[in-house]
């Protein structure tokens, strides 16, 4: 038979069926209008608020799927030097000529909340410390990514020279640049967590966070922090600049 | 029940996952306008979800797991009750290709919807398999440190974006070809939704 002539005379058997049964004629055309889908849009129709509040709900859920599915001992991988990207993407929040230009001589790093060492450390305590690289590859929140040199401090040697209480749940960064973020502490004892002093063997420059970058190749690039001034270790949930605007807060990857 | 083409399970699953699909396409092109892929394609904005990236991440990583949960729903239920095979196996290209050209010279039979041509089981088949790629190849973009398994076999962190850029694009070939077909073939959508 036709396909034409087959699903006329089918069309009108079911519009007869359906005729007798006005209530689910009416079921059936409610969920085939747009406007259910629509709904879920929360542009116009429904609460923007509490959408908003159930998507943040569900950010935070993933927090926490993110810190069980984090494996402490699970490397991200490290490449050849010749795989570096160059030019190296310079990115923030604000364009390259807003960058801080931060005084290496009156440069104090300055540690807050449960840290029992010491507190305050210049530049040049820092370059003391025994010193790492790692070429590792970073992954931004839009999806690009680069591959990169890292030299600095390892992280949780660094925390422990402090004396910070590594039992904690947070730790979180204010920069020179009004940037802020925070990570979760198995994040900052993981051993490619690095305080960064250096980008490719040269002093890090301006652009890439001087004096000094926390790069982690287990979390995406807007946790990275650049010209950090402050540290706090802490128990209570310190959001950060990016996060506080809807960024998922653990952002691992 | 007796007569019924879609079991209730199965029209659940079906029109959840449309709408995971729907909220994860929407928002996954916004994503993707954030740093695209390939420098002159972009979506406009009327058909993106979420406003900016922030916005179309949580809505990406909220439908995510209704996707995930109907895709495993529909498998799993799929192959207890023994339905995928009984409608999808055995797959022909051959049969779909014979089919596709019955299908354009308007010759092919829908007169019991209960039973899939081959074009229809090869497309429901590959579909499929599609969103399976497409939530391994969005694992390794999610959390591609934590599986470095998974990592490798989609080539590395880039070549993971390009095999989620495609599978999304078979997926949205595949939605305008099947929203076409039923409303072509009304009583399909309509067994969609009442099962009859």
């Amino acid at each position: 038979m036709p396909l034409d002539k087959l699903d006329t005379q089918l069309i009108l058997k079911d519009a007869k069926r359906e005729l007798a049964q006005p209530q689910r004629r009416l079921f059936a055309k409610q969920l085939l209008t747009l406007g259910g889908l629509s709904l879920l849009t929360g542009c116009t129709l429904t609460d923007q608020a509490s959408v908003n509040a159930m998507l943040r709900r569900i950010s935070r859920f993933n927090d926490r799927v993110q810190s069980w599915l984090f494996d402490p001992a699970q490397l991200a991988p490290t490449y050849p030097e010749s795989m570096i990207t160059r030019p190296f993407p310079f990115n923030a929040y604000y364009d390259i000529d807003q960058v801080p230009d931060v005084d290496a001589a009156s440069y104090t790093l300055h540690l807050s909340g449960l840290v029992k060492g010491q507190r305050a450390w210049r530049l040049d305590e820092l370059r003391a410390l025994p010193q790492t690289s790692q070429v590792t590859r970073l992954i931004c929140v839009e999806g690009w990514s680069a591959i990169g040199k890292w030299g600095g401090v390892t992280f949780a040697d660094f925390l422990r020279r402090a004396d910070a209480d590594t039992t904690a749940r947070y730790v979180s960064f204010r920069c020179a640049d009004d940037y802020s973020t925070s990570i979760d502490m198995p994040t900052a004892l993981h051993p490619q967590t690095l305080l960064t002093l250096t980008y490719d063997g040269q002093v890090l420059p301006p652009k890439y966070g001087f004096p000094m970058k926390l790069r982690m190749p287990t979390k995406l690039g807007f946790k990275n922090p650049k010209h950090i001034v402050a540290i706090d270790v802490t128990n209570t949930f310190p959001g950060g600049y990016w996060e506080d605007q809807g960024y998922n807060w653990f952002a691992g990857s | 029940m007796a007569g019924l083409i879609h079991p209730l399970w199965l029209r659940i699953t079906h029109w959840l996952n449309a709408l995971a699909v729907v909220v994860m396409i929407a928002s996954g092109w916004q994503i993707y306008n954030a740093s695209p892929l390939f420098g002159e394609v972009r979506f406009p904005e009327q058909v993106t979800l979420g406003g900016w990236l922030a916005g179309a991440l949580l809505w990406h990583f909220a439908a995510m797991w209704l996707l995930a949960t109907t895709l495993l729903l529909y498998v799993v239920l799929g192959l207890a009750s023994g339905r995928l095979r009984s409608k999808l196996w055995p797959l022909s290209l051959r049969g779909a290709a014979r089919d596709l050209r019955a299908a354009l010279r308007g010759e092919l039979d829908h007169s019991d919807l209960g039973r899939y041509n081959m074009v229809q089981r090869v497309c429901y088949a590959a579909v499929v398999v599609d969103l399976v790629l497409l939530l391994l190849s969005g694992l390794v973009l999610w959390k591609s440190v934590q599986f470095p398994l998974l990592r490798d076999l989609m080539g590395g962190y880039d070549s993971a974006r390009v095999v989620h850029f495609f599978a999304m694009l078979f997926l949205v070939g595949f939605i305008a070809i099947h929203v076409f077909m039923s409303l072509l073939v009304p009583r399909a959508l309509l067994s969609m939704i009442r099962g009859a």
